[in-house]
């Protein structure tokens, strides 16, 4: 039992209640704050994997960003705010049925191979050593992603904006 | 054994994503679910850059980038569905039928 082991144990209840709440929560906007409560845990779970900067990261974009931006589609679209599930009971027991299987065959394969690893050096990481790799091996990468979110940009004004007749 | 764990919990994040996907009628949170989905996979990239065989920098660099596209994508993504519910007067993921059979 070191703290490691019980931090990953708080934060992993933390994801995954937030995750089994936005299943069950009936109000669209109750949805929206679990799965950003959800993605709050992840960036705990980044800073137990000495990932320090994208912790940071994930909190700044999935839950400030993008639970915005979700928040806006909801005001945006929905006025009556409720979810009523599936139409047919039979197509969420099927969804159920069929992720049940794909899950349970992940697991095994989880838990049946042998994962040779072993442990990084926390030394290796850090924001410098980050930096350093993106600006150094991954530059073109980085510019194309530059490029990528321009277009995203100019798309989403073009796609959203009032058509005019 | 932590990369079990963290890679367990990836893959239980992967399939709830994958059954609000399925089963959830509001557009956004469909769109939500996806969110939830690529978070997963990230999960398993920064776990293998810590505890693989070669532990490595260039999982968390991948996951950089793939926070990156999954930002552009749910903004493009809400775009389309405003522009949808503007059309259709909508937004129930199965009221969207225009090109069923």
């Amino acid at each position: 039992m070191t703290g490691e082991f019980i931090a990953f144990f708080i934060l992993s209840v933390m994801a995954i209640g937030g995750a089994v709440f936005m299943i069950n929560f009936t109000r669209v906007i109750h949805m929206a704050l679990a799965l950003a409560f959800t993605f709050f845990s992840i960036a705990g779970i980044y800073l137990l994997l000495n990932a320090e900067f994208l912790a940071v990261v994930q909190i700044l974009i999935y839950t400030g960003a993008v639970s915005i931006l979700m928040l806006f589609g909801i005001m945006l679209t929905k006025h009556k705010d409720e979810d009523q599930g599936s139409i047919r009971p039979m197509h969420s027991v099927l969804s159920f049925i069929g992720v049940a299987a794909f899950f349970g065959v992940v697991m095994w394969i989880i838990y049946q191979t042998p994962i040779a690893g072993g442990t990084a050096d926390p030394k290796l990481f850090g924001v410098a050593k980050l930096g350093e790799t993106v600006f150094k091996q991954y530059v073109i990468p980085f510019e194309l992603a530059s490029v990528l979110l321009l277009v995203a940009l100019v798309g989403a004004v073009i796609l959203a904006k009032k058509e005019e007749k | 054994m932590y990369l079990t764990s963290y890679l367990a919990l990836a893959a239980i994040l992967f399939s709830i994503g994958l059954y609000g996907v399925l089963t959830k009628r509001n557009a956004v949170i469909v769109l939500f679910s996806i969110e939830l989905m690529l978070n997963a996979v990230n999960i398993n990239l920064v776990a293998f850059s810590k505890y693989g065989l070669f532990p490595n920098i260039t999982g968390q660099i991948f996951t950089l980038f793939t926070i990156t596209v999954a930002a552009a994508e749910a903004a493009v993504g809400i775009a389309i569905l405003i522009a949808l519910y503007r059309n259709k007067g909508t937004a129930e993921a199965d009221k969207y039928d225009s090109m069923k059979g």
